[in-house]
C-alpha cells in the first residue's frame, strides 16, 4: 500500500465520532499550530508544502491564503467549498460523510491562518443525510473546545455553520457560490473587482476552499510543509483523491501519491482494477466533465512516448492537442463500445442545463452544442455539423465571465479533435446509430492516434 | 423576524424556532443568507413543492421581497414549483452514470408508470424528475428518493425498490 493522509483511517470502525478521530491522532495539528504557531507560520507551511487547490483549478494553496487582505478593518471569512457538482467527482462526499472531523480541523487550522472567525461549510443541498453528520461533528468539536470562543485559551474564536445548496453546478465557482450563500442566484461576478480575497461574502475578505484541500492541512502541519511536498512529483506534492467510475471493475474514491503511472491506475487490482466485462480502453475523462477528452493511446503515454503520470503536469503534457488535465480528479473511463458522441451530446445538455445564462455565449452556444449533438446522435446529422460544432465551442471559450464556458468548449473540441471518425460514422451511417446501442453491437475501432513512422 | 404572517398554512412552532436559529448564523441585516435553507425547510413542510404563497410567506419571514424568492427559488433545480408525487424519484441522468445504464433506468420508470420526466403517476405515488450529476458515479446508476440516495440501480433491483418506497408511503398515510 501507498502512503496514505487523508483516507489512512478511513476504515478505523467509528471515525466519524469525535473520540474516535481524536484517539488515531486527531486535532494534533490544530493544539500544535494554535500553540507553537503563528498564524503567519501556518500559511508559510501550507506554501512550503506546495500544495494545490484540488477543486480543479490546482492553484497553490498556501499564496491564495496570502492574497487575504487583512488590513480592511472587515470581517474575514473561511468558506469551504463542499458543492461537489462537477461530473464524475464524488471524493469531497466521501470525505463529509464518513471523516467529517478531518475537514473540520483543516478549516480550523485555515481560518486560523487568515484570520477568520466564522466559516461555512457550503454543501451542494442534495447531500440532504450528510447535515446531520456534519452538524453533529461540529457539536462535538465545540464540546471538546475546539470550536467557539478562545479555543484552547488561546484567544482565538471560530464559528463554523453549514449551509445547503439548492442544486445548482455553476454555485461550484467560487464567486456564484458567494452569491447563492447570501440568498441570491448563482451568477459568477465579475473579476475584477470581485476577488473573493478582496470582496468576497458580504463584500469581505474571503477564502474559498475545496474539502479535500482543507482537509489535507492538518497533514501538512502535522508532517511539516517541506516533508509533504517530499510526496508526490515536481510540482504536484502530495497526495491526491481520485474518483474513478465508468467502464472499470473497481469503481470508487482512490487516494494516490501523485506520480503514480495512469497504467496503474487503470488496470491495477490496487485501483480500478481494470476494463469490465474483459473490454478494451476506449477513452478517459481524466479530470472530471470539463476536461478534454483523451483516447486510449494518449492517456496512457505522451505524444513523446513517455508514460503518462497521475500529476498536474504529466496530464497536460501536449496542451490541449494531445493533452489533458487532472481537474477535479474525476477519472471517467470509457471502453470500446463507448459512443463518444453520446457521451458528449449528454455531457453538452448537462452544461446547458447548468448555464446561468448570464453570459450569452455560453448561455445561447451550450443549447447550439446540445441541438447539433442531439442531431448527430440521433442519425439526423448533417455533413457540415461537426465543423459547426467546433465553430460554436470556440465562440465560447474564453468569451465569458466564469470558466463554465469554458468547461463546455473544451468536452467538445476535445472529442472531435481525437474521435471525428466517431462523428463521421453518425453522419454516414444515420440508421445503424438510431438504436442507442449502436457501438456495442459494433465497436467502432479508433483511429491509431499520431502514427508516426 | 416576523412570524404574524398570513399563509394558510404556517411553519410548526419547532421549524419558526428552527429558522431564528438558522438566521442567526449570518450576520445582522443578512437574512437573505437563509433563503435557501429555509426554502429546503418550506418544501419539506409543505407537501414537497413551493406554491407562490409558500415563497410569500418565506419572504415576509426573512423580511425580503417575493420577488427575491422567486428568482432563486426558479434558479435551483431541487426546488419543485407545482406538486408532485408521494415519491419524488430523481434519477442521475449524467455522463457516468449513464455509461452504467442510467438510460435504461428512465425508461424502466416510463414504462412502468406510462409517464414522461417531470411527471406523476397517475395514482399520485411516484414523480421521475431526472437531475443532473448527483456526485455517485462510483455508485452509478444512481436516483434520490428524500434524503437519501439509492445506489447501484439495475432494472431487476428497481421493481424491488419502487415496491418496498411504496410500502413506506402507504405506512405512513395509515
Amino acid at each position: 500500500m501507498r502512503r496514505q493522509l487523508l483516507l489512512k483511517d478511513i476504515n478505523v470502525p467509528g471515525i466519524q465520532f469525535y473520540d474516535v478521530y481524536r484517539r488515531q491522532g486527531g486535532y494534533t495539528a490544530v493544539e500544535k499550530a494554535l500553540r507553537q504557531m503563528s498564524p503567519e507560520q501556518v500559511t508559510e507551511e501550507v506554501k512550503l508544502s506546495g500544495l494545490r487547490g484540488r477543486g480543479g483549478a490546482g492553484f497553490p494553496t498556501g499564496l491564495k491564503w496570502t492574497f487575504i487582505d487583512r488590513k480592511s478593518g472587515k470581517p474575514v471569512y473561511l468558506v469551504c467549498n463542499a458543492d461537489e457538482s462537477e461530473p464524475g467527482t464524488f471524493k469531497d462526499r466521501y470525505l463529509l460523510e464518513h471523516i467529517p472531523h478531518l475537514l473540520i480541523e483543516g478549516m480550523i487550522l485555515a481560518s486560523y491562518a487568515i484570520g477568520a472567525n466564522t466559516a461555512y461549510i457550503y454543501m451542494r443541498g442534495e447531500f440532504r443525510w450528510i447535515f446531520p453528520i456534519l452538524e453533529r461533528a461540529i457539536e462535538e468539536a465545540r464540546s471538546a473546545g475546539f470550536l467557539g470562543n478562545n479555543i484552547l485559551g488561546t484567544g482565538f474564536s471560530l464559528e463554523i455553520y453549514v449551509h445547503p445548496g439548492g442544486g445548482a453546478y455553476i454555485c461550484g465557482e467560487e464567486t456564484a457560490l458567494l452569491e447563492s450563500l447570501e440568498g441570491k442566484r448563482g451568477n459568477p461576478r465579475l473579476k475584477p473587482p470581485y476577488f473573493p480575497a478582496v470582496m468576497g461574502l458580504y463584500h469581505c475578505p474571503t477564502l474559498v476552499n475545496n474539502v479535500e484541500t482543507l482537509a489535507t492541512v492538518p497533514s501538512i502541519i502535522t508532517m511539516g510543509g517541506v516533508e509533504y511536498a517530499r510526496i508526490g512529483v515536481g510540482k504536484s506534492t502530495g497526495t491526491k483523491l481520485i474518483s474513478a467510475s465508468g467502464h472499470i471493475n473497481k469503481p470508487g474514491v482512490y487516494e494516490i501519491e501523485l506520480g503514480l503511472p495512469v497504467e496503474e491506475f487503470i488496470y491495477s487490482d490496487e485501483y480500478c482494477g481494470g476494463i469490465w466485462k474483459g473490454r478494451k480502453l476506449k477513452a478517459v475523462v481524466a479530470g472530471g466533465s470539463s476536461v478534454p477528452i483523451l483516447p486510449a493511446d494518449l492517456i496512457l503515454k505522451t505524444a513523446k512516448g513517455e508514460p503518462r503520470l497521475m500529476t498536474y503536469e504529466s496530464l497536460a503534457e501536449g496542451g490541449f492537442q494531445t493533452g489533458t488535465m487532472l481537474g477535479s480528479g474525476g477519472f471517467i473511463v470509457m471502453d470500446e463500445t463507448t459512443c463518444i458522441v453520446r457521451n458528449l451530446w449528454n455531457f453538452t445538455r448537462f452544461y446547458h442545463h447548468e448555464s446561468c445564462g448570464q453570459c450569452s455565449p455560453c448561455r445561447e452556444g451550450t443549447g447550439w452544442m446540445e441541438k447539433v449533438l442531439h442531431r448527430i446522435e440521433h442519425g439526423e446529422g448533417r455533413p457540415h455539423d461537426i465543423d459547426l460544432l467546433d465553430d460554436v465551442a470556440k465562440k465560447i471559450e474564453g468569451k465569458t465571465i466564469c470558466p463554465l464556458g469554458d468547461a463546455a468548449a473544451w468536452p467538445v473540441s476535445s472529442a472531435i479533435r481525437h474521435f471525428r471518425e466517431d462523428f463521421e460514422y453518425h453522419i454516414k451511417y444515420p440508421e445503424k446509430v438510431k438504436n442507442p446501442k449502436h457501438f456495442e453491437i459494433e465497436p467502432l475501432v479508433p483511429r491509431r492516434h499520431l502514427e508516426t513512422a | 423576524m416576523n412570524t404574524e404572517v398570513k399563509h394558510s398554512s404556517t411553519f410548526s412552532p419547532a421549524t419558526l424556532d428552527l429558522v431564528k436559529r438558522i438566521i442567526a448564523r449570518y450576520p445582522a441585516g443578512k437574512q437573505k443568507s437563509a433563503l435557501l435553507p429555509v426554502l429546503h425547510l418550506a418544501q419539506a413542510e409543505f407537501g414537497g413543492w413551493l406554491s407562490t404563497e409558500t415563497m410569500d410567506y418565506v419572504a415576509s419571514l426573512l423580511d425580503i421581497k417575493p420577488i427575491e424568492v422567486y428568482e432563486v427559488a426558479t434558479f435551483y433545480t431541487m426546488f419543485n414549483l407545482k406538486p408532485v408525487g408521494k415519491c419524488v424519484l430523481e434519477v442521475c441522468r449524467t455522463g457516468p452514470c449513464m455509461l452504467r445504464g442510467a438510460d435504461e433506468i428512465i425508461e424502466h420508470i416510463e414504462r412502468k408508470f406510462n409517464i414522461r420526466d417531470g411527471e406523476t403517476s397517475a395514482d399520485g405515488m411516484f414523480t421521475l424528475k431526472t437531475v443532473e450529476c448527483l456526485a455517485s458515479c462510483g455508485t452509478a446508476p444512481v436516483m434520490q428518493v428524500g434524503d437519501h440516495y439509492i445506489e447501484n440501480l439495475s432494472c431487476e433491483s428497481l421493481d424491488e425498490i419502487l415496491d418496498r418506497l411504496r410500502a413506506q408511503q402507504e405506512q405512513k398515510a395509515s
